[in-house]
């Protein structure tokens, strides 16, 4: 068992935006790329040109089908696709952490991201199993457990150039669907984001309490409504003859 | 209990020894990319922030460039065949080996007979170079891909508009309030465009998606419209007739700016029925409102009039603008009489139109932009209408899909909302219009070069590709009566015409990055048969095939020679203003590759081969004065090519008079250093005034010419008639010389009608819809769109097997459950596969992800991979030919305007099966020339 801090000085995280999110990956490869060649050992890939490749990967997009139920004002509505990318959620109350019996999983004092110490790590795979999200995946190379960094060695890092110092995913998603900041600061962007779009925790019941926050997607198929405000045009003519008288007096005003 | 305790962390590491910037070519979006180099090795790959494309973004394809580069599927040298065609036996030779027998096979076809060389190109972004060699060889036979792709797109919208959508245009994602997304589940800009959908989603601005599939873009549409396949032109069509019956159209943009005003020839008995009135210099004729007389549409000061018409002779000659309300104000287009066909119900059509017309008119924007125009009237102001559209393959890829993108751009322009502020906007050497476009060329003379550029825009029969007794001219038969605006060629006609030796034989079929035996041919397995058949002496019909690429794919094994290619971070390129371009609508721009790394393994830049293949062949753009090799390699030419004095391949950092200039003039030796000290690119900036109503705005024409697009202005208007449509029904009608067999004057009557229309798929008209009620469509996943994605390790976990996917409707009725498999019938053949469910689909249309499937033995991957045991092609289900109907023909399963592949009016039923051991069919492992690919892979270059 491991301790967590009794509180963390910031909160950092990534704000994932639903409605935007048009399942490209792009944040899954970007990510790849930056955690295999950095932090720890690199992300390996099993079979990877056989029949059954697997590799480990810290951010994942699944998708899920809507299907909305039917109203009065909707008799047949559309189903919906969900694109939902998913990676390590930094919990305050973090279950991985407190499961781990060597320590090698901690949860940062200064900004709370929830990291693996690799050298302490005897991939035991409890904390994978702790995690709600399913967000934990073991090497197998490797033998040890990796997770999320949120960029730890990106963020602060003063090789790159400060507009640069964001996690890989998020500087790459071409969709601007990822936000990065601290979410324990209530007047930061991703906090007045979260509060503008009614951001949500993922799994409240769980009562991890995770930093990371997903918009919901908008409304959508108003149109297919029974009631919209939107009324149909006027004809100013039924058939081509009408038409042309009409375009005649039309072109007068102009 | 373990306390909390935290280790030591290096939170600012080295990130790399150096960034090399150059351009991505995981897919056809050409974003800038930083090379993260550790060690002389790529460690790292993401989007340069500075470039004009992605701006700092990378989509997942770009990211894994890196397995791309280092794929075991890589080859490794020349190869010679010494097995069977199709078998995959190779031996390695040398470069000199190899380009011996290039020359000595290309060398006496040039000398007899030079259209015996097939030389056609694929994934290509070096058109204006390898259509430069072909013409100089003197074949008529080339072309890239864009016949199977989206020529449709692209004719229609450079004949309406002197533009398209593709990557030439892009909606004002700044302004736009209304975006309409037509058949694109991804596109050439993919990153442009999720960029745009971010800006549009900040804005609040509405987003509708048209499409069978909700996947992706459409995925996060506020509206979805999961319109039934090849309805697409009935739809819009029927928007058309809302706006014009509510009069909700932009009169004052269509009499200005549009071909809306102009006379047509109303005298039924003139060979000149339907054309225009032109005066003495041949410019078209309208009314000037303000004179009541006969005007040049162009003169200074005119007015044109909508509405007036002209009587001569007893004949009254109408405007265009009354043809459009006498067709489309016909009840046939009205909601209630499409919406069944569309499977979108009538109200929803109202809605749509009513919004679009709330946007476009209750929503106008006003610039405060000074700006002349054309008629040298001068502008205080823009009127922005922010209304956009965009629309690619879905739209496109039908038999119907030329008149349904021309019907798009009517729309589109009814509405006054292209090169407006908030609508359309093209992107430099866009807009363009046709008359400065060339007309195909196909005179073949032995010994010479071919008379001029092989591809162009035909104005009437006169542009068509016939020789003198009628015949085709070239071996895909573009530019004939079947298909006469084939303004692409027709890749995908090249094999079975040339296996038929109609309309001729030929010897050398010579081809670059273009899979044809396999995801790029219909009718796959009849294709490998043709590419191995064999005459009655034992020798293929077929008889010599060249072939270039990177990587180990299925067309490898059935070519006789490979030269095998660099990856793209080994190699020069350019992305040429002379070719396709990464321009912005605000700025011209072109951009170079270059070798961040050096090949490790004898592979060589196919630009450089045909380099030196041109010198060896004595082709006279190839060659210096004294015979010797022009230029040394692909750089060598990029640098110092010019295609006309002053014009290169490249725009920046030319050599001027007093220094260095851009746009015009000499070559620079130094031009590519210049390129990867900046980035990679060149950027131009359009003047603010000079950035919307390019085709009319004075000051867009001038800065082109300026900068070397134009040699002088080309302002035109926008052709909601294209009147070369109108000279092919004249001489289906029986005039004029060049007459169309008989058996082809009907469907050029109905199908070049110079108005849009829309009529059902071809393959309706021959594929019983009654026994096939399933339309069966493929689409490209985001993660692998044009980049030859499974050999890729990180990709293929992503998208490594390819369910079909069957809407609620079709699932509940056969009882399918979830790790079933269906047999899938067409009119040509069956496949059995992997079903899936997806409810947010149209309710008669199926779908799988396009050439996921492989071959056993392809691409390094082991022969169990999941892409050659259960992920599948549709391309088994569709053939080249449309079924026999009994009138003694076989029709192209082709647009009849544009020759375009009409891969999405396929047609198909479904029955449950029992799973069988793979999905079928099953064709034999071909042996890799590379072997396959190791068993584990942790990639890191640095310590």
């Amino acid at each position: 068992m491991t301790t967590l801090p009794a509180q963390t000085d910031r909160k950092l995280g990534l704000v994932i935006d639903l409605d935007t999110c048009v399942g490209c990956h792009a944040c899954v490869v970007a990510c790849k790329g930056w955690n295999t060649e950095n932090y720890g050992a690199p992300l390996s890939d099993q079979d990877p040109y056989g029949d059954d490749p697997r590799g480990t990967f810290l951010n994942r997009v699944h998708s899920y089908e809507v299907q909305p139920l039917a109203t009065s004002d909707m008799p047949h509505p559309a189903a919906q696709l969900v694109h939902f990318p998913k990676s390590c959620l930094h919990c305050e109350d973090a279950p991985c952490v407190t499961v781990c019996p060597t320590g090698a999983s901690y949860k940062r004092v200064e900004d709370g991201i929830v990291l693996v110490n690799e050298a302490d790590c005897i991939g035991c795979g409890l904390c994978a199993w702790a995690c709600p999200y399913g967000a934990r995946e073991m090497d197998e190379a490797e033998g040890v457990m990796k997770k999320c960094t949120l960029c730890v060695d990106r963020i602060y890092n003063d090789n790159l150039p400060e507009v640069d110092r964001t996690p890989a995913c998020v500087r790459t998603c071409p969709a601007g669907a990822r936000h990065f900041g601290d979410l324990g600061d209530p007047d930061s962007d991703v906090s007045r984001l979260v509060a503008e779009r009614g951001g949500m925790d993922l799994m409240p019941e769980q009562g991890t309490k995770p930093v990371n926050q997903y918009l919901p997607p908008r409304m959508r198929d108003e149109m297919d409504q029974v009631d919209v405000l939107a009324p149909f045009l006027d004809p100013v003519a039924e058939d081509a003859g009408g038409f042309i008288g009409w375009l005649d007096k039309a072109l007068e005003r102009i | 209990m373990t306390h909390h305790r935290q280790p030591e962390l290096d939170t600012s590491p080295p990130v790399s020894d150096e960034i090399r910037r150059t351009t991505c070519y995981m897919c056809a979006c050409r974003c800038g990319i930083n090379v993260h180099m550790k060690d002389g090795k790529v460690a790292y790959i993401e989007g340069n922030r500075d470039h004009p494309v992605n701006r700092g973004v990378l989509c997942a394809k770009g990211s894994a460039g890196i397995m791309q580069h280092n794929a075991p599927s890589r080859l490794r040298a020349p190869l010679k065949r010494v097995g069977p065609r199709g078998s995959g036996e190779f031996e390695e030779i040398t470069w000199d080996e190899a380009l011996d027998i290039a020359t000595d096979w290309l060398a006496p076809l040039r000398e007899t007979a030079p259209e015996k060389l097939a030389f056609f190109t694929g994934r290509d972004q070096s058109q204006s170079f390898t259509s430069y060699w072909a013409q100089n060889f003197g074949t008529p036979n080339y072309a890239a891909h864009g016949g199977f792709c989206s020529v449709n797109m692209a004719a229609a919208g450079i004949y309406t508009m002197g533009g398209a959508f593709w990557e030439f245009g892009s909606p004002d994602w700044e302004r736009t309030k209304l975006f309409m997304l037509f058949g694109v589940a991804e596109d050439h800009d993919s990153n442009p465009i999720k960029m745009g959908l971010a800006r549009l989603k900040e804005r609040g601005a509405r987003v509708i998606g048209v499409n069978p599939i909700r996947s992706g873009y459409n995925a996060v549409a506020d509206d979805w419209v999961g319109i039934t396949p090849g309805t697409d032109g009935l739809f819009i069509l029927s928007l058309v007739h809302e706006l014009m019956k509510a009069g909700k159209i932009d009169l004052d943009y269509l009499a200005r700016y549009t071909n809306a005003p102009v006379l047509v020839n109303g005298d039924a008995k003139s060979p000149e029925h339907g054309l225009f009135l032109r005066d003495d210099d041949g410019k078209p004729l309208v009314i000037d409102r303000a004179t009541g007389k006969l005007a040049a549409f162009d003169k200074p000061g005119v007015r044109p009039d909508l509405h007036a018409t002209h009587r001569a002779a007893g004949i009254t000659h109408r405007p265009v603008m009354h043809l459009l309300a006498e067709r489309y104000l016909d009840p046939k287009y009205a909601p209630e009489a499409v919406a069944e066909r569309c499977g979108i119900c009538a109200d929803k059509i109202r809605r749509i139109a009513g919004e679009l017309a709330r946007v476009a008119f209750d929503e106008a924007i006003t610039l405060d932009i000074e700006w002349t125009d054309f008629r040298g009237e001068l502008h205080q102001t823009m009127t922005g209408r922010p209304v956009s559209f965009h629309a690619m393959r879905g739209i496109s890829a039908h038999s119907n899909g030329f008149q349904t993108c021309r019907a798009l751009h009517l729309l589109q322009i009814l509405l006054g909302s292209v090169e407006v502020p908030g609508g359309m906007r093209f992107k430099p050497p866009y807009p363009k219009p046709v008359s400065i476009h060339p007309a195909p060329h196909c005179k073949a003379t032995p010994g010479q070069p071919l008379d001029g550029p092989h591809l162009g825009y035909p104005r009437g029969p006169d542009d068509l590709a016939l020789l003198e007794d009628g015949s085709p001219a070239r071996i895909d038969k573009a530019f004939t009566w079947d298909n006469p605006m084939s303004a692409h060629g027709m890749m995908h006609m090249v094999i079975s015409n040339a296996h038929a030796g109609d309309p001729y034989r030929i010897d050398t079929l010579f081809m670059y990055m273009a899979n044809m035996a396999w995801n790029s041919s219909m009718n796959t397995r009849g294709t490998l048969e043709m590419l191995t058949d064999t005459d009655e002496n034992g020798d293929y019909v077929i008889p010599r095939i060249i072939y270039s690429d990177s990587y180990s794919s299925e067309m490898v094994a059935y070519a006789d020679l490979i030269l095998p290619d660099t990856t793209y971070l080994e190699r020069h390129d350019c992305i040429s203003l002379l070719d396709r371009p990464i321009s912005e609508a605000d700025a011209a721009a072109d951009a170079i590759r270059w070798p961040v790394v050096e090949p490790d393994r004898d592979v060589r830049c196919f630009q450089s081969v045909l380099c030196e293949l041109g010198a060896r062949l004595k082709l006279p753009g190839f060659t210096d004065g004294e015979g010797g090799q022009k230029y040394a390699d692909y750089a060598d030419y990029i640098t110092n090519h010019e295609r006309k004095p002053g014009i290169g391949p490249l725009a920046g950092w030319r050599m001027g008079e007093n220094g260095l200039t851009h746009g015009r003039g000499a070559p620079n030796e130094a031009q590519l250093d210049a390129y990867i000290k900046n980035g990679g690119f060149f950027s131009a900036h359009i003047p603010e005034a000079a950035q919307y109503m390019k085709p009319w705005n004075m000051g867009y024409q001038e800065w082109a010419v300026g900068i070397g697009l134009f040699d002088a202005p080309q302002p035109y208007i926008f052709e909601l008639y294209v009147e070369p449509m109108r000279r092919f029904q004249l001489a289906a009608e029986g005039h004029g010389e060049r007459q169309p067999p008989d058996r082809l004057r009907e469907q050029i009557k109905t199908t070049l009608d110079p108005l849009p229309i829309w009529y059902p798929a071809l393959e309706d008209g021959h594929a019983d819809p009654e026994e096939y009620p399933v339309h069966a469509l493929t689409q490209r996943p985001m993660a692998m769109y044009h980049s030859w994605g499974s050999q890729n390790a990180w990709l293929r976990q992503i998208h490594g097997h390819n369910p079909l996917y069957l809407p609620t409707k079709l699932w509940t009725a056969h009882g399918f459950a979830d790790g079933d498999w269906a047999r899938v019938t067409s009119h040509h053949g069956e496949i059995t596969v992997p079903v899936a469910h997806m409810a947010a689909l149209n309710e008669n249309t199926v779908w799988t992800w396009n050439a996921i499937g492989k071959r056993k033995g392809a691409w390094a991957l082991e022969s169990d991979a999941p892409e050659a045991t259960k992920g599948f092609l549709l391309n088994h289900l569709i053939h080249e030919l449309l079924p026999e109907r009994g009138d003694g023909m076989r029709w192209a399963n082709s647009d009849p305007v544009t020759g375009q592949a009409a891969w999405f009016d396929l047609r198909v039923k479904i029955e449950k099966v029992a799973a069988p051991e793979e999905a079928q069919p099953v064709l034999p492992a071909i042996e890799s020339p590379v072997g396959t690919g190791p068993d584990e892979l942790t990639w890191k270059v640095g310590e």
